[in-house]
C-alpha cells in the first residue's frame, strides 16, 4: 500500500431502487475519494441519494435498494462484494457510522457502557471486565460528565446530546480509519449541535480519522469538511473546496441554494432583499427528467440540457462541476 | 402604549402539574414563567429559543388553547382565555404549523379545508365561499382549479401554501408561524419565506415568527425576543439583537451557527444542555451554561431591564458586555 493511496475510493457507484413498476436509478455514477484523515461532505436535499451512498459504503443497503454497479475500495481493496462475515469485521473496526437519531441507533435495553464495551469484546477480543473499563475511558474522551456513573445508565436516561456522545464513543472505540456521520446533529438543539460538532472535529483530528459527513446543511458541512460534494437527484453535480463553495459556487443548483438561504448577517449588510427562489420542486425518483436532472428548474437550461447528460468536468482548481453552462 | 398593541402579553405564566399521586404532590413545570411581550399592527416579532424553552406553549396561550396560571394575554383589546369568544379569537389570530404533512387533513380536499372556517364564521353563500377560496388560492400561488385535490397530491412546499391559505382565509390580524419552513426542502424554503413577506405587506398582517433558525428570524422580523427556560432573556430590534447581542445565551446561539458569514460575529459557545424546566437552577437560569457566571448569578435571578431604548436584557453583567465584542 503506497502512502498516496486514498483511504476510500468510490467509483461510478450505481444504486437501483426496484419496484413493481420497474427499476429506478437512485444513485447514478457517483465517484469520490477520501484520503487518510481527510474530511469530505456530501450535501443534498432529502431523496438525493446521499444517505444510501453512505449505506452502500457500509454494505448496509437493503431491498428494494441494491448496488447496481461500481466499485468501493478501502485502501485499495474492493469491499462492495465482500461476504457478510468479512463486512461485519470491517464495520466498527475500520469504518464506523453515526446516525441522526441516537435513540433509535442505541439498544434501549442495555446500559450504554455495555454497548460501548461490546466494541472492544467483538473487535479486539477483550474480556468484558477489561472492556467495561475501556468504555468508561471512552465516555471520558467524549466528555460525558461522571462517566463511571453514566456507563450504567440506559439510553432513555440520557439527553439527546449525551446519547450522541455515546454514539461517537461507540463509533470511535476501535479507532476506525473512516467515520461516516449521517446528519449527526439534526435532532439536536443548535447550541448542543455546536458542541457535538466541535467534539467530532477534535477527536477525529487527534486520531487521524477521516470523516464522510452527510447533511442537508451546507454551512454545517463546510464547517467540518475540507471538501464538499453536492448531490442532486442521484448525481454529484459539484465538488468544491469548502472555502470556495459559498463564494464561488459553480453549478446553478448550488448557486441557487447559496442565494436562497437567509443567512444571519445578510440583512445588516445589504438590507432586506427578496430571497432568490429555485423554481419548481425536487423531482421524485420515478420521474427524473432526461439530460441534466436540474434542467426543469434551471434558468440557464437550453436544448442540450434536456437531451445530453453533462459530464462531471474538472475546472483546473480541483473543483468539479456537472453542467453544460457552469460558472 | 398598551392600546396601540395588537397583541399584548403581560406577565404571563403557564404552569403544568406533572406526576403526583394519592400521597405525593405534583411537580410544577413552569413552561412559561413571567413573559411580557407586545406586537403592534403590521409588525413581526421573531421568537427564538431551543426546544423546551416554552415558545410553543406561549403560542398556544395566545391562541387561547391553554389557560394562563398568572398574567394575561390581550388580543386587540380583549382578553384571551377560557371565557373569551373562541370564534372571535379565531378571527383575530391564526397559526401556520411546522409540518405541512401532519397539519392537513388527508381526507379533505383543499376546498373543504378552506371553506369550513368560512362557513363556521357565517359566510354561507355558496358563490361567495367559492370566490373567496379561489382568491385565497391565487394569493398563495396555487391555481383555483387545484381546490378539489387532496393534500397527498401536492408537494411539501405546496402543502405549506395550503396551510398558509387556511390560516389567512378568515383575514386574521395576527398569524403565528411556528417554524414555517424547517420541515421543507432547503430549495423550497425561499419560496415560502418570500410568500409570507408578500402576504404580510398585502394584508397588513402581524407575525409572531417562532424559529430556531436565526437567519430566517433576522430576515423576517422587526423585533426579536430570545426565550430561555420559560423567560425572555433578551428582546430588542433585529439589528440590536443580532449586531449587539448582550445576553450570553443570545451570543451562544449566534456562535453556534455553522456559517462562514457569521464566524467572528460571536465566539462564546454555551456549555452543556438546557436543564429541565421541572428543576431550573437557582439565580439566573442560564448560569450553569454561561461562561461569565459569577456567584451572584448563581444566587439571584436577574430582571429584564433596558440597556438602550427598546433593548431589554436579563443579565447581571449586561452593562459589561456593552462595548466588548462578543
Amino acid at each position: 500500500m503506497s502512502a498516496s493511496q486514498p483511504l476510500l475510493q468510490v467509483e461510478d457507484l450505481h444504486i437501483a431502487l426496484s419496484t413493481d413498476a420497474g427499476s429506478f436509478p437512485a444513485v447514478e455514477g457517483v465517484s469520490f475519494e477520501i484520503a487518510r484523515g481527510e474530511t469530505v461532505g456530501l450535501v443534498g436535499e432529502s431523496g438525493c441519494g446521499k444517505s444510501i451512498t453512505a449505506l452502500s459504503i457500509m454494505g448496509l443497503l437493503k431491498p428494494p435498494l441494491g448496488l447496481a454497479g461500481g466499485r468501493i475500495r478501502l485502501t485499495g481493496q474492493e469491499i462492495q462484494n465482500l461476504p457478510a462475515a468479512e463486512l461485519r469485521s470491517l464495520r466498527g473496526k475500520r469504518i464506523a457510522m453515526i446516525f441522526q437519531e441516537p435513540m433509535t441507533a442505541l439498544n434501549p435495553l442495555k446500559p450504554v457502557g455495555r454497548q460501548i464495551a461490546e466494541m472492544f469484546v467483538l473487535h479486539q477480543g477483550a474480556s468484558w471486565r477489561e472492556a467495561e473499563q475501556k468504555a468508561v475511558e471512552a465516555l471520558t474522551q467524549v466528555k460525558v460528565p461522571a462517566p463511571g456513573r453514566r456507563a450504567k445508565d440506559y439510553p432513555h436516561q440520557l439527553s439527546g446530546g449525551m446519547r450522541q456522545r455515546v454514539m461517537i464513543a461507540i463509533a470511535l472505540a476501535c479507532e476506525p480509519d473512516l467515520l461516516i456521520a449521517d446528519e449527526p446533529t439534526t435532532a439536536l438543539d443548535v447550541t448542543v449541535q455546536a458542541e457535538i460538532v466541535d467534539l467530532m472535529k477534535e477527536l477525529c483530528a487527534a486520531r487521524g480519522t477521516a470523516i464522510l459527513m452527510i447533511s442537508h446543511d451546507l454551512g454545517l458541512v463546510t464547517d467540518i469538511c475540507r471538501r464538499v460534494c453536492v448531490m442532486y437527484a442521484g448525481r454529484i453535480v459539484e465538488q468544491q473546496d469548502s472555502e470556495q463553495i459559498f463564494n464561488h459556487p459553480q453549478h446553478p443548483y448550488t448557486q441557487g441554494l447559496v442565494a436562497s438561504l437567509p443567512r444571519l448577517g445578510m440583512r445588516a449588510q445589504h438590507g432586506r432583499r427578496k430571497l432568490m427562489e429555485i423554481a419548481g420542486v425536487v423531482p421524485g425518483i420515478t420521474a427524473y427528467p432526461g439530460g441534466c436532472r436540474f434542467n426543469p428548474r434551471c434558468s440557464r437550461a437550453t436544448e442540450i440540457c434536456v437531451k445530453v447528460v453533462p459530464e462531471l468536468e474538472a475546472l483546473g482548481d480541483g473543483s468539479l462541476v456537472r453542467c453544460h453552462h457552469h460558472g | 402604549m398598551v392600546d396601540q398593541a395588537l397583541l399584548s402579553i403581560e406577565d404571563l405564566a403557564v404552569h403544568f402539574p406533572i406526576g403526583g399521586g394519592l400521597f405525593s404532590k405534583p411537580q410544577m413545570l413552569r413552561a412559561v414563567d413571567g413573559v411580557t411581550l407586545s406586537i403592534k399592527p403590521g409588525e413581526s416579532l421573531g421568537l427564538v429559543g431551543e426546544s423546551g424553552c416554552g415558545k410553543s406553549t406561549l403560542a398556544l396561550s395566545v391562541l387561547g388553547l391553554v389557560d394562563a396560571t398568572r398574567g394575561r394575554v390581550m388580543l386587540d383589546g380583549k382578553a384571551v382565555g377560557s371565557e373569551a369568544d373562541r370564534l372571535e379569537v379565531a378571527r383575530t389570530v391564526q397559526m401556520v404549523f411546522q409540518d405541512p404533512y401532519a397539519s392537513l387533513n388527508p381526507r379533505q380536499t383543499v376546498r373543504r379545508t378552506l371553506a369550513d372556517p368560512l362557513r363556521l364564521h357565517g359566510v354561507t353563500n355558496g358563490g361567495e365561499v367559492a370566490d373567496r377560496v379561489a382568491e385565497m388560492l391565487r394569493q398563495v400561488g396555487l391555481r383555483p382549479d387545484q381546490a378539489d385535490l387532496y393534500p397527498h397530491e401536492f408537494s411539501g412546499g405546496q402543502r405549506q401554501r395550503i396551510g398558509i391559505a387556511r390560516a389567512l382565509i378568515l383575514k386574521p390580524k395576527l398569524v403565528i408561524c411556528d417554524e414555517p419552513v424547517s420541515a421543507l426542502d432547503v430549495s423550497i424554503r425561499a419560496q415560502i419565506i418570500n410568500l409570507l413577506l408578500e402576504l404580510q405587506a398585502e394584508m397588513g398582517l402581524s407575525y409572531l415568527m417562532i424559529s430556531h433558525d436565526l437567519g430566517v428570524v433576522e430576515h423576517m422580523s422587526d423585533r426579536v425576543a430570545v426565550m430561555y427556560l420559560g423567560r425572555i432573556v433578551e428582546t430588542g430590534g433585529w439589528r440590536e439583537i443580532f449586531e449587539q447581542p448582550r445576553h450570553p445565551y443570545t451570543r451562544a446561539l449566534i456562535a453556534a451557527i455553522p456559517d462562514p458569514l457569521t464566524r467572528g460575529l460571536a465566539r462564546e459557545k454555551a456549555r452543556g444542555e438546557i436543564p429541565s424546566p421541572l428543576n431550573p437552577p437557582p439565580g439566573c437560569t442560564f448560569n450553569p451554561r454561561c461562561p461569565h457566571a459569577t456567584d451572584h448569578c448563581r444566587s439571584a435571578p436577574p430582571v429584564l431591564s433596558p440597556v438602550e431604548e427598546g433593548h431589554l436584557v436579563s443579565c447581571w453583567r449586561a452593562e459589561e458586555f456593552a462595548k466588548v465584542p462578543a
